[in-house]
C-alpha cells in the first residue's frame, strides 16, 4: 500500500475471511466504493487511541441496537459511518511508532467480541428453556454472525495486513471462539437436550420445526472449529443412544405383535424416516452410524427369530410365494455385513425339506412296493429346481449365496437312495424314458431341449457323476441297439453336446464314440449288402460293428453253437470284414442280437421278433422234435441262467411258443420242452421279449465304476506326488479328494490303500524323518 | 598267517561301515589267534560238505548256548552276524559276528548275549533290527510280504516282551480278520512306530487320518468296538 500520494486502496471484496467457516454467510460483500470521499477524509493528524476507540464504540453500539431491532436490510450501517470507521482503523493502524495501535486494535477486537457474546447473546439464550432455547439460541446465532462480518468489514486493514504479518488468529477465528467459549460451551448440553427431545418427538409422528433444528445443529458444527468434534461428542453420541435405546423398545414389541412381512415393512420405513432426517436437519456424516444403529437394533439382532417366524417366516414366504416380502427381505439385508447368510440359510433349509418329503415320498411308495414313483421322482425334482431358481434370479437378485444354498440343498436329496437305487441311476432312467418318448414327437423339441438342460443341471448335484456315465451309457447302448428306429438322433446328440459342454470330453468320448459308431456301422452294411451276390444261408444279414473300447462290456458269446444257416452268415461277415480292413479282431455278441423267425404253426405262420439267443434255441427244434433243458444246453453252448430266461420267454410267459412238461413256472433240467405247433394269435408277427437282468446290470455297473476309479485314484496320486516330490499324507488325501470330486465324491479309506498299493509298487516311500510324509520315487 | 591278517583287515574295514556299536572301539585288528578260534568254533557246528552252519547246526549251537531255539537273541546274533539266510550262517558271517562280540570262544559268546541285547534294544538301533527281522524271514527270491501265521510268531519274539499287550491284540486282530493275508514291509514297521508312539490301550494320540497302514486303522477300529 502506497501512503504517499494519498489514495486508499478500499478493499472490493472480502474474499479470504469471507469464506472462512461459514461466519458471514454470504461472501458478496462489497463496501461501497467511495474513493473521492475517502480521499477528503483522510487526515494529517495523528488519531489517539482513546479517540479512535470512542468512535469504534459508537459504530459497534449502532450495530449492536440494529441488530435488536431486526430490520432485514442487508446494508445496516450507513455507508459514511461505515467508511468513518474504516478510515479510523486504517489510521490507526498506519500511525508511526509510538502510535501504531495494531497490537491494541487487534486485542480491542477481541474484547468487542467477547463483551457481546458474553453479556448481550448468552443471558437472553440462558433465559429460554426448550424449544424457545432453541430459537433463541437459533435467532442469537444469526445476529452474532451478522455483527462479525460487519466488524470484519471495519477491521479489514488489520485482517489484511496487521494478522498476516504477526501470525495471529484471523478475526473470525478470534469470533468463533469467543462463541463458543462464551455462549456455546454454556448452553450446549440444554440444547442437546432439547434437540434430542424434539427428534423423538417427530419419531413418534409429531411434525416439528426442521429449518430451527438445521439451524441449531449448524451452531454445533460451527463450534467445532475446522472439526466436527462439538457436533460429535456434545449431540451425535446421545443422539446416537437415545436412538439405539428408541429403536430397541420397538423392536421388542414389533417382533412380538407383527409377522415377518409387517415388521419388515415397519424396519423400512425407519430406515426411510431416518436417511430423510439426516437429508433435512443432521449433518451428512450422522447418516452411516444411524443407518448402521438402526440396521443392527432391528434387522441384525432379531434376525434369526424373524426368519424363524412360524407362519410367517422365512419358509412361509417361501412357501406361499410371497415375492414382494421376500424381494424386501433381501434389500434390507443385502447391505449388512454378515446379514444375508441366515436368509440363504434358512432358503437352503426349507429347499432342503422340500426335496427331502419328495424323496420320502418315493421312499415309501418303492417299500410298499410301487415303482412309479420313483420314475416321475426326477421330473418333480426337476420341477422343484425350477421353482426356487426363479426365487433366486427374482427375489434373490441372482445373488452367490442364494446359489450356493441351493446348490446345497440339492446336493443333500438328490443323492439319496429311493428303492435300492439312487441319484445317478434315477437319472439315466429318466433321460432313458425321455429319449425313447422322443421318438414318438410326445414333446416339441423346445421342451425336449429344456429337459435336457434341466438334467444337466441336476447332474451338477449328484456327487457321483460317473456313476450316473457309466448308466447313461449302458441305456444309450441299448437305445441304439435295440431301438434304432425310435431313437431322434439330433436330440441324443444335444445332449451329449451339453454334458461335454458341463463335465468335458474325457466324460462323453465313449459317448460320442458310441453314435458315430452307429453311423459307420450303416457304412458298413451297405458295403458288405453290396458285396453279397446271394444271401447267406438265405437269411437277410445285418451286422452292426462297435468299436469295442466305446461300449460298455458284454460277454462276448462267440463259442455259441449257431444253426447251420447262422454259421454262413458270420463266415460270410467275417471274410467280408477281413478283406476291407487290417489287423482289427471281430468278437461276435450274439447276446445282443435280433432275429426274425418264421413259425409254421398249424393255424397260420407267424412271423416271431426273437433276440438272437431265442432263435437258435427254437432252431433246434427244427431238427428234434423234444428236447430237455440239459440237452439244450449241451448242444447248444449257452449258460444256465441266459438258457433259463429264454426257456421262460419261450413257454412260462405270454407267448408259448414252446410247450414244457412239467408245467410249472420255473426252469428245471430236466424239463421236456415241444415245439407247440397249436400256438397263434391275432397278430401276424409279434415280440417275443425277454427282459435283461437289471439286477446284474446294477451291480456290473458299481463294479465297472470301480475299478475306474481305482485307475483314477492311482494316477491322481502319482500326478500330485510327480508335480510336489514331497508332501504330507493329509495334504495328499485333501487334495487327491477335490481333484476327483468333478468325478465323485472318493472314499477316504480308499485313497489310502491305492498310496500304500503305489508304496508297494515303488511310486511312492515314506519319509525317513517323518512317517506321515511321503516322497516321490522317480 | 599273511591271508588271515589281510583277511581280516577286510573284515574290520566292512564291520566299520555298519552299525555303531560300542564293541568297536576296541582295536580293529582281531589278531590271528582270535580268528583262529573263531573258526575253530566254526567248524564245530558247520556242515563239512556245504561250509555253512545250516539248522541243524543252529539248533546244536542253540543249546550249547542254553538259549531256545525260537528265542530272540538268536535272531539278534544273525542281526549282528548280517546273515541272509533264515537258517544258516556262512563263514564270513559267524566272523564277522563273533569278531564284533569279541567272542572267540563258546563261552565268551554266551557271556556277549546279555550285551547284545542290550545294544540291540537301543532305540537308535531297534528299528534297524525290526526292520531285519522281517528281511530275515523272506525266503523267496522276490518276496515282499508275509503270510499272517510267521509274522504272528515274528511279532511275538520280538515284541513279545517290550510290548506284551500290543502283540496280544493284534496277534489277535490278524487271525480273525479277512482284509489281509499277508503283511508287507511297510506295514510291519507301521506296527513298530505305534507302539512306540501310541499309549495302550487308550490310544487317544491315533488319528485315522494321518498316513498309519490302513490294517492297523482297521486295527484300532476293532478294539474300540470291543471296548464298547
Amino acid at each position: 500500500m502506497d501512503h504517499g500520494d494519498g489514495s486508499v486502496v478500499l478493499l472490493e471484496r472480502h474474499s479470504v475471511q469471507a469464506a472462512r467457516e461459514g461466519l458471514i454467510t454470504d461472501a458478496k460483500d462489497s463496501p461501497p466504493s467511495l474513493l473521492l470521499s475517502s480521499q477528503k477524509m483522510y487526515r494529517e493528524t495523528i488519531i489517539d487511541f482513546e479517540q479512535g476507540c470512542k468512535c469504534l464504540e459508537a459504530g459497534v453500539s449502532e450495530l449492536k441496537r440494529i441488530l435488536e431491532e431486526e430490520t432485514t436490510s442487508e446494508t445496516l450501517i450507513d455507508p459514511k459511518q461505515y467508511l468513518e470507521l474504516y478510515t479510523t482503523i486504517y489510521n490507526m493502524c498506519i500511525q508511526k511508532h509510538p502510535h501504531d495501535y495494531s497490537q491494541r486494535l487487534y486485542n480491542k477486537y477481541r474484547d468487542i467480541v467477547e463483551h457481546y457474546a458474553k453479556k448481550t447473546v448468552l443471558p437472553s439464550i440462558q433465559q429460554k428453556h426448550d424449544e424457545y432455547l432453541l430459537r433463541e439460541l437459533s435467532r442469537r446465532w444469526g445476529h452474532y454472525k451478522v455483527f462479525v462480518k460487519w466488524l470484519s468489514h471495519f477491521f479489514n486493514y488489520l485482517e489484511r495486513f496487521f494478522i498476516s504479518q504477526r501470525n495471529q488468529p484471523p478475526l473470525l477465528e478470534v469470533a468463533m471462539k469467543s462463541f463458543r467459549d462464551r455462549v456455546y460451551l454454556e448452553v450446549q448440553v440444554s440444547a442437546k437436550d432439547v434437540v434430542i427431545a424434539l427428534i423423538h418427538k417427530e419419531r413418534e409422528g409429531e411434525q416439528i420445526d426442521r429449518e430451527l433444528l438445521k439451524n441449531v445443529l449448524d451452531v454445533f458444527v460451527q463450534s467445532g472449529m475446522g472439526t466436527i468434534e462439538r457436533y460429535k461428542e456434545d449431540l451425535e453420541m446421545f443422539l446416537l443412544e437415545e436412538t439405539e435405546s428408541y429403536y430397541a423398545r420397538k423392536a421388542s414389541s414389533w417382533i412380538q405383535e407383527c409377522s415377518c412381512p409387517e415388521y419388515m415393512i415397519k424396519s423400512e420405513e425407519s430406515l426411510k424416516k431416518e436417511k430423510e432426517r439426516v437429508t433435512h436437519y443432521l449433518h451428512s456424516s450422522t447418516e452411516s452410524k444411524l443407518v448402521e444403529i438402526v440396521q443392527d437394533i432391528l434387522l441384525v439382532s432379531v434376525e434369526k427369530h424373524l426368519l424363524e417366524k412360524e407362519h410367517s417366516g422365512c419358509s412361509a414366504l417361501l412357501r406361499d410365494d410371497k415375492i414382494d416380502d421376500l424381494s424386501r427381505m433381501y434389500m434390507l439385508y443385502h447391505p449388512i455385513p454378515k446379514g444375508l447368510e441366515p436368509v440363504a440359510d434358512a432358503f437352503r433349509v426349507h429347499v432342503t425339506r422340500e426335496g427331502n418329503a419328495l424323496i420320502k415320498q418315493a421312499q415309501d411308495a418303492a417299500a410298499n412296493g410301487s415303482f412309479v414313483e420313483a420314475q416321475l421322482l426326477v421330473g418333480k425334482i426337476i420341477d422343484l429346481h425350477e421353482k426356487y431358481m426363479v426365487y433366486v434370479m427374482g427375489c434373490f437378485k441372482n445373488h452367490a449365496f442364494f446359489h450356493k444354498a441351493l446348490k446345497e440343498a440339492f446336493e443333500v436329496f438328490c443323492n439319496k437312495k429311493v428303492g435300492g437305487s439312487y441319484g445317478p441311476e434315477l437319472l439315466a432312467n429318466f433321460c432313458d424314458s425321455l429319449f425313447k418318448k422322443s421318438g414318438n414327437d410326445k414333446l416339441s423339441d423346445e421342451a425336449m431341449e429344456a429337459t435336457i438342460d434341466n438334467v444337466i443341471k441336476l447332474l451338477d448335484y449328484i456327487s457321483d457323476k460317473d456313476i450316473f456315465a457309466e448308466f447313461y451309457r449302458k441305456k444309450l447302448a441299448r437305445r441304439l441297439l435295440f431301438d434304432h428306429h425310435k431313437v431322434n438322433k439330433e436330440h441324443e446328440t444335444s445332449m451329449i453336446t451339453k454334458l461335454k459342454r458341463q463335465q468335458g470330453g474325457q466324460y462323453t468320448s465313449k459317448m460320442e464314440g458310441m453314435v458315430t459308431d452307429m453311423q459307420l456301422a450303416k457304412e458298413f452294411q451297405k458295403g458288405f449288402k453290396g458285396s453279397l451276390t446271394k444271401k447267406p444261408g438265405g437269411i437277410d444279414l445285418a451286422v452292426t460293428v462297435l468299436t469295442t473300447i466305446h461300449w460298455p462290456s458284454y460277454k462276448k458269446s462267440t463259442d455259441l453253437n449257431l444253426p447251420r444257416e447262422m454259421v454262413q452268415c458270420v463266415e460270410a461277415f467275417n471274410s467280408y470284414y477281413q478283406s476291407i480292413t487290417t489287423a482289427r479282431k471281430l468278437s461276435w455278441i450274439y447276446s445282443l442280437g435280433t432275429c426274425h423267425v418264421i413259425g409254421s404253426f398249424d393255424p397260420k405262420p407267424i412271423e416271431l421278433v426273437l433276440s438272437t439267443y431265442q432263435a437258435v434255441v427254437l432252431c433246434l427244434f427244427n431238427d428234434t422234435e423234444r428236447l430237455t433243458c440239459q440237452e439244450i444246453i449241451e448242444q447248444l453252448n449257452l449258460s444256465h441262467e441266459d438258457l433259463v430266461r429264454v426257456l421262460i420267454s419261450l413257454s412260462c410267459a405270454k407267448y408259448r411258443i414252446l410247450n414244457k412238461e412239467p408245467a410249472s413256472k420255473s426252469i428245471a433240467t430236466t424239463d421236456v420242452f415241444e415245439f407247440n405247433s397249436k400256438f397263434t394269435d391275432t397278430m401276424r408277427r409279434i415280440k417275443v421279449s425277454i427282459p435283461p437282468p437289471s439286477m446284474e446290470e446294477r451291480e456290473k455297473v458299481v463294479e465297472d465304476v470301480d475299478r475306474d476309479r481305482r485307475y483314477a485314484i492311482d494316477a491322481c496320486i502319482v500326478r500330485i506326488m510327480k508335480s510336489r516330490k514331497v508332501l504330507p499324507h493329509q495334504q495328499l488325501v485333501a487334495q487327491c479328494a477335490e481333484q476327483l470330486s468333478r468325478m465323485f465324491k472318493p472314499d477316504i479309506k480308499m485313497i489310502k490303500k491305492r498310496i500304500e498299493d503305489l508304496m508297494a509298487r515303488d511310486y511312492l516311500e515314506r519319509d525317513a524323518e517323518d512317517h506321515h510324509i511321503f516322497k516321490y520315487v522317480a | 598267517m599273511r591271508r588271515s591278517s589281510a583277511a581280516s583287515k577286510k573284515k574290520s574295514d566292512s564291520i566299520t561301515s555298519s552299525t555303531t556299536d560300542l564293541f568297536r572301539s576296541g582295536p580293529s585288528k582281531a589278531t590271528s589267534k582270535e580268528m583262529d578260534r573263531i573258526d575253530h568254533l566254526f567248524n564245530q557246528y558247520a556242515n563239512t560238505s556245504s561250509n555253512l552252519i545250516d539248522p541243524e547246526g543252529i539248533e546244536e549251537l542253540c543249546s550249547n548256548l542254553e538259549v531256545p531255539h525260537t528265542d530272540i537273541r538268536i535272531l539278534m546274533l544273525a542281526w549282528k552276524m548280517k546273515a541272509e539266510k533264515q537258517g544258516y550262517f556262512t563263514q564270513e558271517e559267524w566272523r564277522r559276528g563273533l569278531k564284533a562280540l569279541r567272542a572267540d570262544t563258546l563261552s565268551k559268546l554266551k557271556k556277549a548275549l546279555p550285551e547284545l541285547e542290550k545294544e540291540v534294544r537301543r532305540q537308535s538301533n531297534f528299528a534297524d533290527f525290526y526292520a531285519y527281522a522281517f528281511r530275515y524271514c523272506l525266503t523267496e527270491e522276490k518276496q515282499k510280504s508275509i503270510d499272517i501265521e510267521t509274522i504272528c510268531q515274528l511279532l511275538d519274539i520280538v515284541m513279545g516282551s517290550t510290548f506284551r499287550a500290543q502283540v496280544d491284540y493284534f496277534v489277535e486282530y490278524l487271525k480273525i480278520q479277512n482284509d489281509y493275508k499277508v503283511i508287507n514291509m511297510d506295514q510291519w514297521m507301521g506296527f513298530d512306530r505305534f507302539c512306540n508312539e501310541i499309549s495302550f490301550p487308550e490310544m487317544t494320540e491315533y488319528n485315522p487320518e494321518l498316513a498309519w497302514p490302513l490294517v492297523l486303522d482297521s486295527f484300532v477300529e476293532w478294539i474300540s468296538e470291543k471296548q464298547a
